[in-house]
């Protein structure tokens, strides 16, 4: 009863998509207020079914209904609650329904907290939003159906992939989700004000929070899957260049690129055209993603089932969406008033810049990505473009950018001061070559490009620190004042200057985990230890565990650093009897911002071990950088300015007379 | 400056930047790109010693020789042809005999593969996609068999 119920409820929610699809862009066209408001209550309707049906969908799973197909082929009564839960996205089916409840969601809260969008801009948005969610709706019930029964029902299921779990997966697919669907408020926006032919100052400041609040979502997404990576795969590494990671870092840049257009867009009524294209082009590379990684053309631990009609299908639904977003913006950019044009050395020229290279980065990765399922469809032959491809293409150009970097925020609209800005940044440059003296005196010269990596990403740092204290006035007025000033400043240049450290810091990881950090890979046999960086593991043996649903090897190490016992990692195998599988649980030990890491590997009968023992330093800071950016997106989201529905009355007068 | 000038910085400033990006791109295919073989394809194209490439197909049952120090040497067999391989370090989990293995490394004289990567599949349903279509070439493939 209850999946039918579930099922129900999708159908109904596609009803309803249907209905706000073309309704409330009728009302617009006409100007009946009645017809646009529809949108609200079935934004609110839609998003009400589609959390019934999921709903309806985690009821089976806790339960362990396996007449459910979905639920027999990932689930097991044996697994713990938790991974009973998360299991719900743990394949194709129940993941494509957590993509529309995210959908749904935005469109909620839309309807919900946009009182004082322009009446006909909302409806057109709330209408496009419908015109993806139901054609996402369509793909779940006609190729993907999560509730289809099984006669006569298992007594027992097939348990989730064990790789799977793990508690990293009860948040990483819903973050990323979050980051990728949020995006899609940015796309119906633009093709709203497509449609409308108008576009201001104030349609930045209402897209601009949505895109902050998607992109600090993907960026949190995006470092807990290589965080998760990093620790399951057993190999230490933590981004692969994968094409899968690439599907969700190209969204991640273009979205950071829009992040800064429209402020651009806000302050200064510029860039308004292609800021309207780069909403487009993120949500598209959102969808290639989806796409990417739901459809099979790829191989990985994301592709769960592969459904020839499944790729078709989505495949239809990119064409559409992108062609057809592209096709109105070709038709209807030129409709809209072009904003002015401002001198290279300026503020606007810097974000200009940052789009720029972002773009440039993005379209590498594209290449990348893209060109080996090309290279095979026309000609056969099958490649693979691994990390040198992109370290030489994609390295570069972010680098640059990131040099770039510190200079941006210094710069005055309109005309800005080049020289000006580099004096002002001369402590960060000092700040930056002491840090790459002092990277050379202690690790050496090799590898060379090291100490520059952390010369580069001291200086964006100070850099950041700079912007501030130049902003308050610090060490020029009297503290007191600092303090004032400090209160007075924009939340948004905190933002900046937080999510500009953010980045260094994880860069400055980047650097020390890849360029200085040691591994030994040996056989080990009870009572012998090893060596790496100072650090001394004594084997003492293997022992055997049972867990809830799998059998476990693990292996008992003790930790010395000089002398002086520092702990103990247990690294462990679990064997997954209902899968015939192995998984490794690699055993993490914290040194300050480092990590020892130790992972296992085969053993043998006269008890000895294969193991790979790495020391990484500086490692967590890749992931500590990401969760910086992340506040400095929360920060700049606080901003009084795009508060929805701030009580200001200049804003008011802003909003009114779109109407 | 004028209006004209300053578009045609902007312009001048794309154009370069993606003159760069695009320097960058084709230096990177022609170094970093790695082709995939079959074991079959691997016998008859004659590769010269020292290309890198990918091999995949199944691991030889009998034919995994483990040594000392993380040594080990076994057949990729796609159901015709074998090629031998050699790789120091830690397999996968799932490396098993009589399983889908995909190896990277160079060739060397003695048609030997010198592996520096050994990748198996995830888990039990799925197969490499590679070692997949290169059992469909040699037509040792069963649908379904996979699942």
């Amino acid at each position: 009863m209850i999946p039918e119920l579930g099922h129900y409820a999708l159908v109904l929610a596609l009803a309803l998509g249907l209905i706000q699809s073309v309704v409330p862009v009728i009302g617009a066209k006409t100007g009946d207020a009645a017809l646009m408001r529809l949108a609200n209550s079935t934004a609110l309707m839609q998003f009400g079914f589609v959390a019934l049906s999921f709903a309806a969908l985690m009821t089976c799973y806790v339960t362990s209904d396996f007449s459910v197909v979905t639920v027999f082929e990932n689930s097991n009564s044996m697994m713990p609650l938790i991974y009973k839960m998360t299991s719900v996205w743990g394949n194709h089916e129940g993941s494509m329904l957590l993509w529309v409840l995210i959908l749904a969601l935005f469109g909620a809260l839309v309807a919900l907290f946009g009182g004082n969008l322009p009446a006909s801009l909302k409806a057109n948005a709330l209408a496009v939003q419908s015109w993806i969610a139901s054609a996402f709706y369509l793909f779940i019930l006609l190729t993907s159906n999560p509730f289809l029964r099984l006669q006569p029902a298992p007594f027992e299921g097939q348990s989730l992939n064990p790789i799977l779990q793990d508690p990293g997966l009860a948040v990483h697919p819903p973050l990323l989700y979050l980051g990728y669907v949020g995006f899609s408020m940015a796309f119906s926006f633009a093709i709203a004000a497509l449609i409308e032919g108008r576009i201001d100052a104030a349609w930045a400041r209402w897209v601009r929070p949505w895109t902050l609040a998607a992109w600090m979502a993907l960026t949190l997404g995006i470092a807990g899957g290589s965080y998760w990576s990093y620790y399951t795969l057993g190999w230490g590494g933590f981004w692969f260049w994968d094409p899968v990671e690439n599907a969700s870092l190209m969204p991640w840049l273009a979205g950071t690129a829009l992040l800064h257009s429209a402020v651009v867009m806000e302050k200064r009524n510029a860039l308004k055209i292609w800021t309207i294209l780069l909403a487009i082009l993120t949500f598209s590379l959102s969808l290639i993603g989806t796409f990417l990684v739901r459809s099979g053309v790829l191989t990985s631990v994301h592709s769960f089932a592969v459904d020839p009609r499944r790729g078709v299908f989505i495949l239809a639904i990119l064409v559409l969406f992108i062609g057809g977003s592209l096709s109105l913006f070709a038709w209807r950019a030129s409709v809209l008033k072009q904003g002015g044009l401002f001198a290279p050395v300026s503020r606007e020229g810097a974000l200009v810049l940052n789009n720029l290279f972002l773009t440039t980065c993005c379209l590498t990765v594209l290449v990348g990505t893209l060109y080996p399922l090309a290279l095979q469809a026309i000609t056969g032959s099958k490649i693979t473009v691994g990390a040198p491809f992109f370290n030489m293409t994609f390295g570069p150009l972010f680098l640059a950018l990131m040099f770039a970097m510190p200079f941006g925020p210094l710069l005055a609209w309109k005309r800005g001061d080049l020289l000006g800005a580099a004096q002002r940044l001369m402590t960060a440059f000092g700040g930056g070559i002491i840090a790459l003296a002092l990277a050379f005196v202690i690790e050496g010269r090799t590898p060379v490009l090291a100490p520059f990596g952390v010369g580069l990403a001291f200086f964006v740092m100070v850099g950041a620190l700079v912007d501030l204290a130049e902003r308050t006035g610090l060490f020029r007025v009297p503290l007191a004042s600092v303090r004032q000033r400090a209160i007075g400043l924009p939340r948004s240049a905190w933002g900046t200057a937080v999510a500009h450290f953010g980045i260094a810091v994880s860069l400055l990881g980047i650097v020390g985990a890849t360029a200085w950090g040691t591994e030994r890979i040996i056989e080990i046999k009870p009572a012998q230890s090893v060596s790496l960086s100072g650090y001394t593991l004594s084997f003492e043996g293997l022992t055997r565990k049972q867990g809830p649903n799998y059998t476990a090897e693990v292996g008992k190490f003790t930790v010395r650093e000089g002398d002086s016992m520092i702990g103990v990692m247990q690294p462990s195998k679990r064997n997954f009897a209902t899968r015939e599988t192995t998984t490794n649980e690699a055993a993490l030990m914290a040194r300050g911002v480092g990590q020892l890491y130790l992972s296992l590997g085969d053993s043998k009968p006269d008890g000895s071990v294969a193991i790979r023992l790495y020391y990484k330093p500086l490692v967590m800071l890749i992931w500590l950088g990401a969760v910086i950016m992340m506040l400095g997106g929360a920060l700049s989201l606080s901003d009084r300015r795009l508060r929805v529905g701030a009580p200001k009355p200049a804003a008011k007068s802003v909003l009114q007379p779109a109407e | 400056m004028t209006r004209k000038q300053r578009r045609l910085t902007l312009i001048g400033a794309s154009g370069v930047v993606l003159v760069i990006a695009v320097g960058l791109v084709l230096n990177a295919m022609s170094g970093s790109i790695v082709f995939f073989h079959s074991p079959t394809e691997v016998i008859h194209d004659h590769l010269a010693p020292g290309t890198r490439i990918r091999i995949g197909g199944l691991v030889k049952a009998g034919s995994v020789k483990r040594g000392d120090n993380l040594n080990i040497r076994f057949e990729v067999t796609d159901g015709k042809n074998e090629v031998p391989v050699h790789f120091q370090g830690l397999v996968p989990d799932l490396f098993r005999e009589g399983q889908g293995v995909v190896a990277e490394g160079k060739m060397e004289a003695n048609g030997m593969l010198d592996a520096d990567t050994v990748l198996a599949k995830h888990d039990e349903r799925y197969m490499p996609k590679e070692v997949v279509e290169a059992l469909k070439k040699s037509g040792r493939w069963q649908e379904g068999s996979a699942k």
